[in-house]
């Protein structure tokens, strides 16, 4: 039974890392590594919530449809933000997405700060509407509520666009050489714009599943950081394929939580190996990394233009 | 939709600049720096009920308003430039070491340890050595590590260095439960390996930290090393065909990245806190990024950058306090700060010029002609 909670849990954290993943993929599927995905998860975190903080009352499915949508709209502003600074002004993206973090959870603590006192009241009450329909339930099923196939539907919406679609072949273009697909009549300004905006806005959704399916509590946002750092590292232990990191998320979960589980299977490690299991998820990602360079097979490089900002009139 | 587009031509198009007056890319970026100190006047209105000119004012005592405050603000500048100069040689050479951070705190717990193992057994100046030693070589390793990789088989350095943030933080709460018998994870303040006061209690650090900005800066710009670095940062392939080895030049610059981070890490412990937590470092390594990256890569103009931004920090926190704000709001600061310096970069890079009627005209007729193309077909 432990076991049993131990994988349900595991399963619904890992949905968290997957929106965080798939939007960062998008992002990077038009040449644009936006490291500011941590900042903007918590963002969206935060703009979920306080969407709730005015919903008090109102029938469940309107409370959570709204807090989505303020999500969204939050994420999408800073995906706007940092198209605008790395797109059109063409700025370097890691210093534009380091600085993006650094607002977005500096902001985010700002308003989730303001909301603790009343916090059941403000938003901690919309709980049973965002985890039915396993609200009552005391394993880790409790967190499998509707943003989880939400979370699921938008990865295979994401893989089925960039493998079998026009849309995804040309912004696979952007991403390989903004110059040709330039030339062959593709907007890349838009896509660019497009594909990050949408990524933004879906790893915005991971902050506020976080806050609202998963913990559930008033401390939640102090830790999106932290995991949002971990999605970007999914994004590279995936491969960029939406589909996989499905697995992936679900297995970072594992991971993540594996100091949990591994004392209740009997392997007495004592209390000081908590923190080097914690550790796992990103020595792996290491690993993964590593192994992925050496090996050099062309559908596992990154996209070619990643980081490198297009101008037209350069030669 | 499409239509629409095609109508929104700009009256101006970007061109890149070959050169630009020093004082006009300096005065672009006061300009920014004043419209995001005005728009973050603008919006403590709002959020605190401050007026602009009581921001402003508030943000200066905060900083120079007494002997303790100036002080304090002279040693968070040497630490943050500290930082800022270990990472510069790498960026410099285009190498995106995001991992300063874990860096200095893994410099930071070697020398920790060596108070903690040897302490008690060792003089004094012995025991400092050794903790010197310990920081800059483990510092070497963390940043060596992924520079290894990145030399032989291209892996991505960015998100390499950043793992091994996260991989340095977890051995940290790890040797802090060990060294911790009753489990609270908190170690008090070590009364062994203190550095020497002279004058005044951060005055050392500070003399340390100028020695060592004029070393990277002479290291940078009048060596051949230095000169390498550059060249790898300009074009890999131009490097290549001059007979620099690139490979060895990553692997020795980031050996010395990561050695002045666990330099930074030694001066936090030696100096400073006399101890180490997970946030010892609080996020330095990302902010000496931006102190570094503001400079142009320049050691001496980053004694300004390190400066304003350390300025915007403290600053930032004086208003928390006065206001009785959230702590949160100096990220704010800073993070908008950030915007507009970022932003600005491209009219320094960039110029606009308005399209001449010309122009106009020859864009209009392509457009048409593209246009009337498309309905033939």
């Amino acid at each position: 039974m432990m076991f049993l909670d131990y994988i349900l849990t595991s399963v619904a954290l890992g949905m968290t890392f997957l929106l965080g993943c798939t939007g960062e993929i998008l992002t990077e599927k038009a040449g644009h590594l936006n490291l500011g995905i941590p900042g903007i998860m918590c963002i969206g975190g935060a703009s979920g919530c306080l969407a709730l903080k005015y919903c008090y009352g109102m029938p469940g499915f309107f409370v959570v449809t709204l807090a989505i949508i303020a999500s969204i709209l939050g994420g999408a502003l800073m995906g706007a933000i940092y198209s605008f600074l790395t797109v059109t002004l063409k700025a370097n993206q890691n210093v534009t997405g380091l600085a993006m973090t650094t607002f977005g959870v500096g902001v985010t603590k700002y308003i989730m700060s303001g909301m603790a006192i009343d916090a059941t009241k403000n938003y901690l009450y919309a709980l049973e509407y965002f985890r039915a329909p396993f609200a009552k339930s005391t394993t880790g099923l409790n967190s499998w509520g509707v943003m989880m196939y939400l979370a699921i539907a938008i990865a295979l919406a994401s893989a089925y666009v960039l493998s079998r679609t026009r849309v995804g072949l040309h912004l696979r273009a952007v991403g390989e050489n903004p110059a040709t697909a330039d030339a062959v009549g593709i907007n890349v300004t838009a896509y660019k714009y497009g594909a990050t905006c949408i990524g933004s806005a879906v790893a915005a959704l991971g902050g506020l599943y976080y806050i609202m399916d998963f913990m559930g509590s008033v401390e939640a946002y102090k830790t999106i950081e932290a995991l949002g750092w971990l999605s970007v590292a999914l994004v590279i232990f995936t491969l960029w394929k939406p589909l996989v990191s499905i697995v992936g998320s679900i297995l970072f979960g594992m991971l993540y939580l594996a100091s949990s589980i591994i004392p209740s299977l009997g392997i007495n490690l004592g209390m000081s190996a908590t923190p080097l299991l914690q550790m796992l998820p990103y020595v792996v990602t290491i690993i993964v990394l590593v192994i992925t360079s050496i090996s050099k097979k062309r559908e596992n490089q990154p996209p070619a233009s990643l980081g490198i900002p297009y101008f037209r009139e350069e030669r | 939709m499409k239509e629409f587009f095609k109508k929104l031509e700009l009256p101006f198009h970007v061109v890149k600049r070959s050169t630009i007056p020093t004082w006009k890319a300096m005065l672009i970026r006061v300009i920014a720096v004043l419209a995001a100190l005005l728009l973050c006047s603008v919006l403590s209105i709002f959020m605190i009920n401050a007026n602009p000119i009581k921001f402003l004012t508030t943000m200066l005592d905060g900083v120079f308003g007494s002997s303790r405050r100036i002080w304090k603000f002279a040693k968070d500048l040497s630490i943050l430039l500290c930082i800022a100069l270990a990472i510069t040689p790498a960026f410099k050479m285009r190498f995106w070491n995001i991992g300063a951070e874990g860096q200095t705190l893994i410099g930071a717990l070697a020398a920790v340890a060596v108070i903690v193992y040897l302490g008690d057994s060792l003089p004094e100046g012995v025991l400092l050595l050794l903790m010197l030693v310990a920081a800059v070589l483990i510092g070497a390793i963390w940043g060596g590590l992924p520079a290894v990789f990145k030399a032989i088989w291209g892996t991505n350095e960015t998100l390499f260095t950043l793992m091994m943030n996260y991989v340095a933080t977890g051995l940290v709460s790890y040797f802090l439960l060990l060294w911790t018998p009753s489990g609270s994870s908190v170690l008090g303040r070590l009364d062994k390996g203190h550095l020497p006061i002279i004058g005044h209690e951060y005055l050392l650090l500070i003399i340390l930290v100028l020695a060592l900005t004029a070393l990277v800066f002479v290291y940078q710009k009048y060596t051949k090393q230095g000169y390498e670095i550059s060249v790898v940062g300009e074009s890999e392939n131009t490097a290549k065909y001059i007979g620099i080895n690139v490979r060895k030049v990553i692997i020795r610059t980031m050996l010395i990245s990561g050695a002045i981070c666990g330099f930074a890490g030694f001066l936090i412990v030696g100096a400073l806190d006399h101890s180490v937590a997970v946030t010892s470092v609080g996020g330095m390594g990302f902010t000496a990024i931006m102190v570094s990256w503001l400079a142009k890569f320049n050691p001496l103009i980053m004694i300004g950058t390190s400066a304003f931004i350390t300025f915007l920090d403290q600053g930032a926190a004086q208003i928390t306090t006065t206001f009785n704000t959230d702590s949160s709001f100096p990220d704010m600061v800073v993070g908008i700060v950030l915007f507009f310096i970022i932003g600005c970069e491209f009219f320094i890079g960039y110029q606009l010029k308005l399209k001449s009627r010309e122009e106009k005209s020859a864009a209009a007729a392509t457009a048409e002609a593209a246009e009337s193309k498309g309905g033939n077909e």
